[in-house]
């Protein structure tokens, strides 16, 4: 059989079908087993990547930003710290806290650790090289979401620890809270391509979705930061107020665990928002060689990863009541309106025959000049309404006026 | 028996045995996660009945939703931590017999579908375009539009209602201020 360099995921796969076809077992064991070991190979190879390459990244870049060095001691570069942390994390003892609900809390690391390496069954790596095609793929990212929130809650309960529950219980609200916004953009990539599947976004983005709707994109990228917990949103370790928050009571692997999807999940969000507003792997020569393309989807995730590294240490953390004011009084309204508006554009763009892009852009900067108005108003009022009392401090007072209570 | 089959009673067996232990379980939290476990299985159901739409949905709505809150419900109540130690009282005997009763009577009437005789045939449409009529049938004035709209009334409404509930203090405040 020859290989086909235009398609070769196809071809290896072809490949694997005719060589255990041929040790003579039946077609959907075959599948089956083609299938497994793809997920192997998948949830292998990039929970590799995250482990080791990711979290040395990490360490490295956020030492350049508060100009210091980084891991440098094991290996060149101190590239392989993240096997030396892997191998301690292991060795270390596995303690479970007395009166800790043992089960549950066995269970906890190993679906947060599902929860995002599930993200990747939908990803689109390149052409034809994605774990499944699902038509409701944007909706599948967020019910894995969902399972990811339920492993915070049950390691924060079953800790048997004050400081974890009250970590789990707020996080839980801010996990929740954010998926709404979220959810809410996520329609607009499905409204533009006409299909909730991954592929079909993918393909549909002749033009960037980045362009059509940069504020949906900027949205669900500020809910995803929410989502992972990353700084300034990164009141799951509030070392200051809750010690470590859920995951507190976890030692050894099962930490380790907690901290690999932590890592991971900031990396999937830059392959989502790749996916979902850059593109994909779509680049100039994609179609026609696929490779390409993986190499241009792996660039742009990077990047996208590296911004989500960038707002990590540059930003500082807000309070917990500051995050739901920005979610509830900014992002969640601003998401229904982009939704709306997008529907009822996009409709009459199709109607009159209207070039798309512009339209949309010229929606999205529309939004954005009414949207500053409208801060600028919210920031009016709660200054008059400041200067009314005696002699605050400027920070507290805007804090307490924006908070719920 | 084929693979569907063995794959179809184990989730049926989970899901089973799950909404038992959702029952039976002391600790209320414990309910809860056992309730996932039972939901998560109906969601296989779903995939296996080629309704990807439904199973995600499924998973969004009661996993990712529904019991979440439930489980947030629970931890803010006093009984969270404490092992009620029996479930039941001693009516439990009587319980089970009209639950029995139930199950056959509602095996019995699925018995008597016709259709079920016939044996089940695969989908013969596309799963997109089902989803996509599904949509439209919710807009669609000849159809369920009516109970849509509905619903997102009873939905709005609640909204509103649970807005008022939580923030009846600060309104007051806020009028004392300004009087």
């Amino acid at each position: 059989m020859e290989f086909d360099f235009n398609n070769p995921f196809g071809s290896i796969t072809r490949l694997l079908t005719d060589l255990l076809l041929g040790l003579g077992l039946d077609q959907p064991l075959v599948a089956f087993i083609l299938a497994v070991v793809g997920a192997g190979i998948l949830a292998g190879a990039t929970l590799t990547t995250a482990g080791v390459f990711n979290i040395w990244l990490e360490r490295k870049v956020g030492a350049r930003f508060q100009d210091r060095l980084g891991p440098n001691r094991v290996g060149p570069f101190g590239l392989f710290q993240g096997i030396a942390d892997a191998i301690k994390l292991v060795l270390k003892e596995d303690i479970t806290p007395l009166g800790a609900d043992k089960v549950v809390f066995n269970i906890a690391p190993l679906l947060a650790v599902m929860s995002v390496v599930g993200l990747w069954a939908v990803v689109p790596f390149a052409p034809q090289l994605i774990g499944a095609d699902l038509n409701v793929g944007v909706l599948y990212v967020v019910a894995i979401g969902g399972v990811g929130t339920l492993s915070v809650i049950m390691a924060g309960w079953s800790s048997n620890n004050k400081y974890a529950l009250l970590g789990a219980l707020r996080t839980v609200a801010m996990l929740i809270s954010f998926e709404i916004p979220m959810v809410l953009v996520l329609l607009v990539p499905t409204m533009l391509a006409g299909s909730m599947g991954m592929v079909a976004i993918v393909d549909g983005q002749d033009v960037w979705y980045l362009l059509m709707a940069p504020v949906a994109a900027l949205v669900f990228f500020i809910s995803s930061l929410a989502e992972v917990g990353r700084t300034p949103f990164d009141l799951i370790e509030a070392e200051s107020e809750i010690v470590a928050g859920y995951n507190i009571e976890y030692s050894g692997m099962k930490f380790g665990m907690f901290m690999v999807a932590e890592f991971f999940h900031s990396f999937t969000i830059g392959a989502l928002f790749t996916v979902l507003f850059l593109g994909g792997w779509r680049g100039p020569g994609s179609e026609t060689f696929p490779l390409l393309g993986l190499v241009y989807f792996i660039a742009k995730t990077f990047f996208m990863y590296f911004v989500v590294m960038w707002v990590r240490y540059t930003f500082p953390r807000v309070r917990i009541d500051q995050v739901m004011a920005l979610n509830w009084k900014f992002l969640t309204p601003l998401a229904l309106v982009i939704v709306m508006t997008t529907a009822v554009v996009d409709k009459l763009a199709l109607e009159q025959a209207l070039p798309r892009t512009p339209v949309h852009l010229v929606l999205n900067i529309a939004l954005i000049l009414l949207t500053i108005l409208a801060l600028q108003a919210y920031a009016r009022a709660l200054r008059r309404k400041v200067e009314g009392l005696p002699e605050p401090e400027a920070g507290e007072v805007a804090g307490a006026a924006i908070g719920p209570g | 028996m084929t693979a569907m089959q063995a794959i179809f009673l184990l989730l049926g067996l989970i899901t089973f045995l799950s909404a038992v232990m959702v029952v039976v379980s002391p600790q209320l939290i414990h309910a809860g996660l056992w309730l996932v476990l039972t939901l998560a299985g109906v969601a296989g159901l779903f995939v296996l009945l080629e309704a990807p739409f439904l199973a995600v949905v499924q998973v969004v709505i009661y996993i990712g939703a529904i019991a979440i809150l439930i489980i947030f419900a629970i931890m803010l109540t006093r009984r969270m931590l404490r092992e009620d130690g029996r479930q039941y009282n001693n009516l439990w005997a009587g319980a089970v017999t009209v639950s029995l009763i139930l199950f056959a009577v509602l095996t019995f009437l699925v018995l008597q579908e016709p259709s079920l005789a016939a044996g089940s045939e695969p989908l013969q449409a596309e799963t997109s375009v089902l989803l996509q009529d599904l949509g439209r049938s919710m807009v669609d004035v000849d159809r369920f539009i009516i109970p849509f709209e509905v619903a997102s009334i009873l939905l709005l409404a609640a909204l509103i209602g649970a807005i008022y509930v939580a923030r009846p203090m600060m309104a007051s405040e806020e009028g004392d201020r300004e009087e």
